[in-house]
């Protein structure tokens, strides 16, 4: 008797699980770009840290 | 336990797939939201990072999305009625209404605090305020209770290329209001062409539809009295800043038509369109589609023309 039959029910799972780690890691990705693109534009300053201030 | 009892056990504990919450978005409407504001986006005068244009689109159709997925919340009721909705993923039991609330709201404020911070917070305000009015607005309020529920709920639709134009430049003018405009006053001979053909959905669902409250005569009126009025706009943009010669050209000859369509609908009764199977109104339709596509097009073209020397007056 095989106790591994995989039911639709696994699949779908499988594929929602599969679909949000897909999106979670693009995500991080376009986070990382956006840091990116943010620090290495002219306009961009860093603020002085409080020992600088002082 | 037989595969067909299980299958409805699966539904109810929402054992969705991944494709079930992304139907859940409407996808469909998510395309012209992407594309609009695309548009509103390339044709500011204002240039941007393209990850960080890439990103501002991302967020206005996840934003879109959300107001989409609490729409399908709202009415849940309707769309089992409707022969059109009736398969959408919470009438057909394989996502829950509260699911789809939970998915929505967190999706939209996700969609505006990321907008906010890729872009700027005129282009996040005006993404929260969209889907404030799509669905407060426009689904709970006046889709059920107005025939004028497609004329202004149109605006929600309409403020894409306006929010594409503010993650660019940080502001509101004369030219992104007038692309709201043009969707603004594309929507009613849009969906009342549609509401011609598709009656009996509206009716059982009790949607007052214009077709449904005022009768279908009222209804070719009106589609042909919009229809000069986006014409007259959609030609008139052609003088403004994200216009040219291109763009004018392109809207003298799709106005001219979607003038043509609009009166043979006006001059059609009930007997005729029965006759061919609604052929007219159907091709009117169709061409609503194209209309706004090809717009919306010669305008990103004027913008790409531009630094060529082209685009433009």
């Amino acid at each position: 008797m095989n106790f591994r039959v995989e039911h639709d029910l696994h699949k779908r799972r499988f594929r929602r699980n599969l679909g949000l780690g897909l999106v979670l890691a693009s995500f991080v990705v376009l986070l990382f770009g956006l840091t990116m693109v943010k620090v290495t534009t002219d306009d961009f300053t860093m603020q002085p840290t409080s020992e600088a201030r002082d | 336990m037989s595969d067909a009892s299980l299958n409805t056990v699966t539904s109810q504990t929402g054992e969705a797939d991944f494709g079930d919450y992304f139907a859940l978005l409407k996808p469909r409407v998510m395309t012209l939201v992407v594309f609009t504001a695309l548009v509103g986006l390339l044709a500011a005068p204002v240039g941007v990072h393209p990850v960080v244009g890439f990103a501002a689109i991302l967020f206005i159709a996840v934003g879109g999305g959300a107001s989409g997925a609490l729409n399908m919340w709202w009415d849940a009721d309707i769309d089992r009625v409707m022969k059109r909705t009736r398969s959408r993923p919470i009438p057909a039991g394989r996502i829950s209404a509260d699911e789809a609330f939970a998915f929505g709201i967190a999706l939209a404020g996700f969609a505006v605090v990321m907008l906010a911070l890729a872009t700027n917070l005129v282009a996040a305000a005006l993404l929260a305020f969209t889907i404030f009015f799509y669905v407060v607005i426009y689904s709970m309020w006046l889709k059920r209770w107005t025939p004028q529920n497609i004329v202004i709920g149109g605006a929600a639709g309409a403020f894409p290329p306006m929010i594409g134009w503010a993650a660019a430049t940080g502001s509101v003018s004369l030219e992104s209001v007038l692309m709201f405009a043009l969707i603004f006053m594309w929507t009613p001979p849009h969906f009342w062409a549609l509401a011609l053909f598709m009656r009996s959905d509206y009716e059982n669902a009790g949607v007052p539809m214009l077709t449904v409250t005022h009768g279908r005569r009222v209804t070719r009126v009106h589609i042909v009295v919009y229809t000069i009025l986006l014409a007259a706009l959609a030609v008139g943009t052609g003088f403004t800043a994200v216009g040219g010669p291109l763009y004018l050209a392109v809207a003298l000859v799709l106005n001219t038509l979607f003038l043509i369509g609009a009166l043979r609908i006006w001059r059609r009764d009930e007997d005729a369109a029965e006759a061919d199977g609604y052929a007219v109104e159907k091709r009117f339709f169709r061409l609503s589609l194209y209309y706004l596509f090809l717009h919306f097009g010669a305008i990103a073209l004027e913008a790409a023309l531009v630094p060529y020397g082209l685009g433009g007056w």
